[in-house]
């Protein structure tokens, strides 16, 4: 009588995980299967005959210098635009959160490169650093540096590309951060007072800072991620030039897959950005988690 | 250089502070929440705010520390007008009622808080600056020194490790009474701060918070909601109603004099019995076996302490006529609800003797009242002196 009570209770369990299972089967799984799959065949896209080639293709990865250029471009990248995501966004938020009348116009402002596509919004950048028609060229050479081309310079093109990245995600981080200053309890605040704390960095260091533990660990995650990711900006203003110095690991793959159809050799470095990906997630979540959360 | 948190003055240990409020006033919005408070609080005083939710006084307790500004009226702490200084350099320690601790740090690093905002300059509290400093290592070894202490006397040794998150609820609120009792401040200000403890926690409290404030010899201004605390811990009790002091004395003179009738329904558990009646021409009013002398006639609210209420032996005129409801036996007595013909609800306290005479369920009663237990207010709600009162035969 219980045995058949618990075998009825166990298959009503698994019918209801049954759908949910099958959407993670279709659509995370078995693609993640197809990747896996082809990245040990030299499939071209289209090609009739498909030939097993083991794991040439990520021992193919580690002598291509085109690959190497792009990882090293996509690492800088991050490191350049981390930073700047991350505190920038706090910095934003919290001047934001100060605002009590014009807080909404504010929020707005800087969020609306979030909501602009980023391709359009490229050839707006384009236009305004053009070196002899954009205004910030102009600035520049007023301001002394002479004739600069921040998308045409090899030193300063993946720079420039930064900073435009950092345009965009700064604006979607400041909402986050706005988010987890609302949900600060103002008692906190009340008791750091009344302890004692009567200037802003204590504030800060006391209460705002810990209390944002987990705000800021999801906003370094995911700007990690974005920043990894960088594409529409290389493609629209720069196509990885000049000489290679702005190719990034997402470009080249686009390059192997969807221009010269070596669809097996863009697996492989799909498999690698993503081992990349996951590691960094891991690495973070396990460092940071364990300082943030304290319930 | 001298460091920038010295400059307050620390108060000579163990001093405890007096505290006037003059003619407070606080409106938030076009809501007046405050309309000209007054009160002395004497040093040394465990002085209770009671009053039901909106009432002002959790306000009043936010503008003595310096949380809310008021619009017009001053506080003085020890003699010092406040009015112009922030919360840190009010001298006055606080526990809230969510206790508020800081939930990434341990309970030394909570209750060490304080001493560190107050002993250490600004730059001896930023992270790597505070290296630079070897004052720092000093200083913190007398602070973490008087947290031990502090922890011993309220028993926490063996939670100082610990978050927060990972202690019950009564364990946070010794945690928080350690934070506010570790700088010896000159005043404590306590927003109803066993609200969120389970009952029975709340009664140890009661007692232990007494004790306390009986050990420390500190002024304690306490908000509740609860006249069972006001009632049991306070040397006296500010009763508030509207942004106004109704009454002010000690728990007895409250409960034995109520000034108003608002403070007669608040304080006392169960409630005041409350009756209508009239008094005649010459301010005659006949009720439950008593004839109470009012100083004028017309409509006024008489109100009967539950233990006041005796039963008669038989039906009388003048006696209040009642139907028996309910018997609750509490053990060492019972009390009993019943209602008058007009619907109006009775409690009456009776002892377990008492009520071995008592007729049973659904049975007519027929009470009297003794004259300490009764007080007539007038159709203002304020308290009638009464200039006779006799008692008719029972």
């Amino acid at each position: 009588m219980r045995r058949t009570r618990q075998t009825s209770e166990a298959r009503a369990g698994a019918g209801f995980a049954l759908p949910a299972f099958l959407l993670i089967l279709v659509l995370l799984l078995a693609p993640l299967a197809a990747l896996l799959a082809l990245s040990v065949t030299d499939y071209r896209l289209g090609a009739l005959t498909v030939r097993l080639v083991g794991l040439d293709h990520y021992a193919a990865l580690f002598g291509d210098e085109v690959f190497q250029r792009s990882l090293r471009n996509t690492f800088l990248y991050v490191a350049l635009v981390l930073p700047g995501a991350v505190f920038g966004g706090l910095g934003v938020a919290l001047l934001v959160h100060a605002r009590t009348r014009t807080r909404g116009f504010y929020e707005v402002a800087y969020f609306l490169p979030v909501t602009a596509t980023l391709v359009a919004m490229a050839t707006v950048w384009q236009f305004m650093l053009h070196p002899s028609l954009g205004p910030v060229s102009a600035l520049l050479a007023w301001l002394g540096f002479g004739q600069v081309d921040l998308l045409n310079d090899p030193s300063l093109a993946l720079g420039t590309l930064a900073l435009i990245g950092l345009w965009q995600v700064i604006g979607f981080n400041m909402v986050l951060f706005l988010a987890g200053l609302s949900a600060i309890p103002r008692e906190l605040y009340e008791a750091a007072a009344l302890d004692g704390a009567r200037f802003g960095p204590d504030r800060f260091l006391r209460v705002t800072w810990p209390m944002l533990g987990p705000t800021t660990m999801f906003v370094t995650i995911t700007s990690t991620i974005t920043a990894f990711k960088v594409f529409d900006t290389v493609v629209v203003l720069t196509r990885g030039g000049p000489l290679g110095s702005t190719e990034t690991l997402l470009y080249v793959l686009y390059l192997e897959g969807f221009q010269y159809f070596r669809t097996g050799y863009a697996a492989a470095m799909t498999v690698v950005l993503l081992v990349f990906l996951v590691l960094l997630s891991i690495l973070q979540a396990r460092v940071i988690e364990r300082k943030v959360h304290y319930a | 250089m001298e460091p920038l948190a010295a400059r307050s003055t620390e108060p000579p240990r163990g001093s405890a502070a007096g505290l006037s409020l003059r003619g407070i006033a606080k409106s938030f919005g076009r809501t007046r929440v405050l309309d000209g408070v007054d009160l002395e609080i004497r040093p040394g005083e465990f002085l209770t705010l009671v009053g039901p939710s909106g009432c002002g006084k959790s306000t009043l307790l936010r503008v003595i520390a310096g949380l809310e500004p008021q619009d017009a009226g001053s506080v003085v702490i020890g003699g010092r007008a406040v009015d112009e200084l922030p919360p840190p350099e009010r001298d006055v320690a606080m526990v809230f009622q969510s206790y508020a601790l800081y939930p990434h740090m341990t309970v030394a690093a909570n209750i060490a808080s304080p001493l560190e905002l107050r002993r250490l300059s600004l730059a001896e509290r930023l992270p790597l600056l505070r290296l630079l400093s070897p004052r720092r290592r000093r200083v913190m070894r007398e602070i973490m020194a008087e947290v031990r202490a502090m922890a011993a006397q309220l028993e926490l040794t063996g939670l100082l490790d610990r978050r927060p998150s990972q202690l019950s609820g009564g364990q946070r609120q010794r945690v928080a009474l350690g934070r506010a009792m570790v700088r010896r401040p000159a005043a404590f200000l306590m927003d109803e701060p066993l609200s969120n403890l389970d009952a029975k926690l709340r009664v140890h409290m009661r007692t232990e918070l007494a004790e306390l404030h009986a050990r420390l010899g500190a002024t304690f201004v306490y908000v509740t909601h609860d006249q069972v605390e006001a009632m049991t811990m306070s040397d006296r009790v500010a009763l508030m109603e509207a942004g106004k002091i109704l009454q002010l004395g000690s728990p007895a003179e409250l409960y034995d004099t109520p000034a108003d009738l608002t403070v007669a329904r608040f304080i006392g558990s169960p409630p005041i019995n409350l009756l209508t009646a009239t008094a005649a021409p010459d301010g005659c009013v006949r009720i439950a076996g008593l004839a109470l002398q009012a100083p004028a006639g017309g409509a006024v609210t008489v109100g009967i302490r539950p233990e006041a209420l005796r039963i008669a032996r038989a039906e009388a005129p003048g006696l209040l006529a009642a139907r028996l409801r309910r018997a609750e036996n509490l053990g060492a007595e019972w009390l009993l609800h019943a209602e008058t013909a007009e619907g109006t609800p009775l409690a009456i306290r009776l002892t377990a003797a008492e009520h071995a005479a008592v007729a049973p369920i659904g049975e007519r009663l027929a009470l009297r009242a003794e004259p300490a237990g009764v007080h007539v207010f007038g159709a203002d709600g304020r308290r009638l002196a009464l200039r006779a009162t006799a008692e008719l035969a029972a």
